[in-house]
């Protein structure tokens, strides 16, 4: 690779480039980035820190119900801590540790030097921050949300939850859905329009296309949780009545705006694992997927789904008879995608070779936990059943084996998988396999009980219960998991700490694995890939030609990218990417002081407005012509009508 | 190895308007968001319809049709000088710009200013019932953007007339038409509910 690069491009244009393309160091600096491998690295530490917050909280719910009769937490701090908990681990982890690895990894996979808008990625990034930020704070301050991460009214509204914490959990929801709706359109555009040549869309790699058909969920499931928690919040503080029967308003109105966000939601976080599981089962089972074409409309299928079950959430709140059946149904079939895709894998490992590297043995952990999970899904929809178990720990074990086992398995076999190509640095098998075998077995002690107990009828959310009630060996055994599951965690960190103070370093394509990100060295440099790579084929470094050409021509003075068409990509022309910028952040920063604002008055949303107007013009305003290599006004026109055809490229 | 089959894209142009163009896509999504946002409040007007004996409930009349339908007049005309910056933009004619980015505005100041009256002719408040809020919300969340969008073209405009322009200054002012069109598309749906439903249900 560096000497073909050599011979390309010799070596000052090399320094040249990565110059151009390097992000500024130092404290200010960093408050700058709009590299996405930069911004990527931040989501995902950022949200396994809030990983790791939340999993304290869990850990000292398990310890308050390891026993009956515990007076441990206090009914109040427990409201705020099962809260907090299920609003982090939704909205401040599994959402954007997802997108975090779409950041990441979709321009390395697509063969592209940058993400498509990466100042609003920058931006997204500090809104996240700032959100997560202040919940916590919030918490601290014993202002903590206390009515559950629906934060369903009546109970939410100020007659029954009269302090701010309400309003917290609403404003944490603008904040991060503003971030997940930035990245969701940055992560479309750039899968669609930044593939390198010959990557046409039917040899897009499946992660990419798992994130692309999540990000489509993203902006059609977000907005509904944002009018949602924005009628809340009018409701509140302005005295609107949109959830308030006494004027007419109702309460089920938030249900169903909620839960049209809320299901889907699961799809979001669910879909980009499966795109995990998809790529990983093809690396270690030394083959292409089986059913590539099968396995895509499968999650295009599950998308569209997704939306027209949402109702199953409600069955308890009596609606009528013939939206049961319908939404039962719906339930029922949209295990039929999921059912194609573990028939695919299947396919892919029998008849491939299986190397059982830990990444692998996470898929297998994945393999087992989902398919109990997506059991007991379909044994929920059934609408006797549902209205016996709904709100109890039936359904708390149901949904932790759908998310733990398909969103945060994969995302462990991600980490394991990806972590030589972020850090230059290996993971240790040997304590991998010990980590998986913890968690695995850690897991289903915490949780498996968990089903007998609500089939018992211990209801969700209750902060003790009585010794009469039968239920206190079962809540031992999972909270004696939930032990094992917390040794898991710190024993993945200690491996961590170790990897990156290690000398050894990661080969560039250590599983040889077949996808883009592959083709460049580990950590990837400044601009990518100094010669971005064309394709021939779905597993490119399985099926490339030796002699397959590479792109030559991007300016490398400038953050020059190559745009392609969206079916074929074909080049079409050649953009400028936009350079570090303080704006986003400071942009970030008075949106999030309107935000805050407005949870105390609505006059915020006025006066708040005025300094993000500020912002947002400083963030859009042109660097002057001498500054950049821009072009000086007036201009000489060179680009080309809508209608014109490019100047030059053509099929790979 | 010693020869490097390549492929050279240094004739390509800096950039491309329409479908071509990122800021195309990016306009999109804003456009999908923001669409989905209109939809689901409508969805939720149609819910509390149900809710209710008669609509508008009784004791309340329903929003005067005058204000409403002139700014409706005048968001459609709009559409002319739009249409008309939009093609100076795809052909970098910076005078055509000017002229029609000012023209628009013009207009953006018109529909802001009639939008006062439309909230003054609801006859109904935000706190008075759920179909209060609800109506508020609509015509609150479709003025949200064209405030928005006037001060944007405010900016665009501006630059245009200071510089430094930019050649692809000119992408922005055509996706800039693009997110007129659809703040003015947006608003027919909801003009039919505000000013319609309660005369047709």
């Amino acid at each position: 690779m560096t000497t073909m690069t050599r011979a390309a491009l010799g070596d000052d244009e090399l320094r040249r480039l990565e110059s151009s393309w390097r992000d500024p160091g130092g404290f200010w600096g960093s408050l700058t980035h709009v590299d996405h491998k930069s911004i990527g690295r931040r989501y995902l530490i950022t949200a396994f820190a809030f990983f790791l917050l939340a999993g304290i909280l869990a850990a000292l719910m398990r310890l308050q119900l390891s026993r009956p009769d515990n007076s441990f937490l206090s009914p109040d701090l427990y409201n705020q801590i099962f809260t907090t908990h299920g609003t982090t681990m939704m909205f401040l982890f599994a959402v954007p540790v997802m997108q975090g690895l779409g950041i990441y990894f979709l321009p390395l996979m697509v063969g592209a030097r940058a993400i498509a808008f990466p100042r609003l990625v920058a931006f997204s990034y500090w809104m996240f921050l700032f959100g997560g930020i202040f919940l916590y704070v919030s918490f601290l301050l014993n202002a903590g949300p206390d009515v559950g991460w629906f934060s369903y009214p009546p109970l939410a509204e100020s007659l029954y939850s009269p302090s701010k914490r309400a309003d917290v959990w609403a404003q944490l929801i603008t904040f991060t859905e503003v971030a997940s709706l930035a990245v969701a359109v940055s992560l479309i555009t750039t899968a669609f329009k930044l593939r390198t040549p010959g990557m046409t869309l039917n040899r897009l790699p499946i992660f990419v296309w798992a994130q692309v058909v999540t990000s489509f969920m993203v902006l059609f499931a977000m907005p509904s949780v944002m009018l949602a928690s924005t009628a809340l919040i009018c409701d509140r503080l302005v005295s609107t009545h949109f959830f308030d029967a006494e004027h007419r308003g109702d309460p089920l109105l938030f249900q169903h705006l909620f839960w049209f966000f809320g299901h889907p939601e699961v799809y979001i976080i669910f879909i980009p694992g499966t795109g995990l599981v998809s790529t990983l089962i093809s690396t270690f089972s030394r083959r292409p997927l089986f059913g590539y074409l099968a396995v895509v409309l499968s999650l295009v299928a599950t998308a569209f789904m997704g939306f027209g079950l949402w109702v199953h959430h409600m069955f308890a709140t009596g609606i009528p008879a013939l939206s049961r059946s319908f939404f039962t149904a719906a339930s029922i079939t949209i295990a039929l995608p999921t059912g194609m895709q573990f028939f695919c894998w299947i396919a892919t490992m029998w008849s491939g070779r299986v190397v059982l590297k830990t990444p692998m043995l996470w898929i297998l952990g994945f393999f087992a936990i989902f398919l109990i999970g997506g059991l007991t899904g379909v044994i929920l929809a059934a609408v006797p059943v549902n209205i016996q178990l709904h709100d109890t720990f039936f359904v708390v074990a149901h949904f932790h084996y759908v998310l733990i086992g398909g969103a945060v398995f994969p995302l462990f076999a991600a980490i394991y998988y990806w972590f030589p190509k972020i850090t230059g640095r290996l993971l240790s098998e040997r304590t991998g396999r010990i980590v998986i075998a913890l968690l695995f077995v850690g897991f289903n002690l915490t949780f498996f009980p968990m089903h007998v107990l609500g089939l018992h009828g211990m209801p969700r959310r209750i902060y003790t219960y009585p010794s009469a009630m039968g239920w206190g060996s079962l809540n031992l055994v999972a909270s004696l998991g939930a032990v094992l599951m917390a040794a898991a965690v710190v024993l993945f960190l200690l491996d961590i700490v170790r990897a990156l103070r290690a000398r050894e370093v990661a080969p560039d394509n250590p599983w040889d694995a077949s996808t883009l990100e592959w083709a460049t060295s580990s950590p990837p440099p400044n601009s990518n890939f100094p010669l971005p790579p064309t394709v021939a084929g779905r597993d490119p470094l399985w099926q490339n030609p030796p002699d397959q050409p590479v792109v030559v021509g991007l300016r490398t003075d400038i953050r020059d990218v190559l745009v392609t068409h969206v079916l074929d990509a074909e080049p079409d022309h050649r953009f400028e990417f936009p350079t570090p910028s303080i704006w986003p952040f400071l942009t970030a920063l008075t949106t999030t002081a309107l935000f805050i604002g407005s949870i105390f008055t609505p006059w915020a949303v006025v006066w708040g407005a005025i300094p993000v107007f500020i912002t947002t013009v400083g963030w859009f305003w042109p660097k002057s012509p001498d500054e950049g290599g821009t072009q000086p006004w007036p201009v000489r026109r060179t680009l080309p009508r809508p209608n014109e055809s490019p100047a030059a490229g053509g099929a790979i | 190895m010693s020869e490097v089959r390549t492929l050279d894209v240094s004739a390509l142009p800096p950039g491309a308007f329409g479908s071509r163009s990122l800021m195309w896509w990016g306009t999109l999504g804003i456009v999908l968001i923001e669409g989905t946002v209109f939809a689901l409040a409508i969805g939720a007007y149609f819910f509390l319809v149900t809710r209710y004996p008669s609509w508008p409930p009784s004791g309340l009349v329903a929003p005067d049709l005058m204000w409403g339908t002139v700014n409706t007049l005048v968001l459609l005309a709009s559409m002319v000088p739009n249409q008309l910056a939009k093609r100076a933009g795809e052909r970098v004619n910076l005078a055509g710009v000017r002229l029609w980015m000012v023209v628009c505005l013009l207009f953006g100041v018109a529909f802001n200013a009639i939008r006062v009256y439309e909230f003054r002719h609801l006859n109904v408040t935000w706190d008075h019932d759920a179909y209060g809020s609800i109506v508020w919300l609509l015509l609150g969340l479709h003025t949200t953007h064209i405030v928005t969008d006037f001060l944007d073209t405010a900016v665009l405009t501006m630059l245009m007339f200071t510089g430094p322009v930019e050649e692809r200054r000119y992408i922005d002012v055509e996706e800039n038409a693009v997110y007129w069109y659809f703040v003015v598309l947006a608003w027919l749906p909801i003009y039919g509910v505000i000013y319609w439903a309660p005369r047709l249900i």
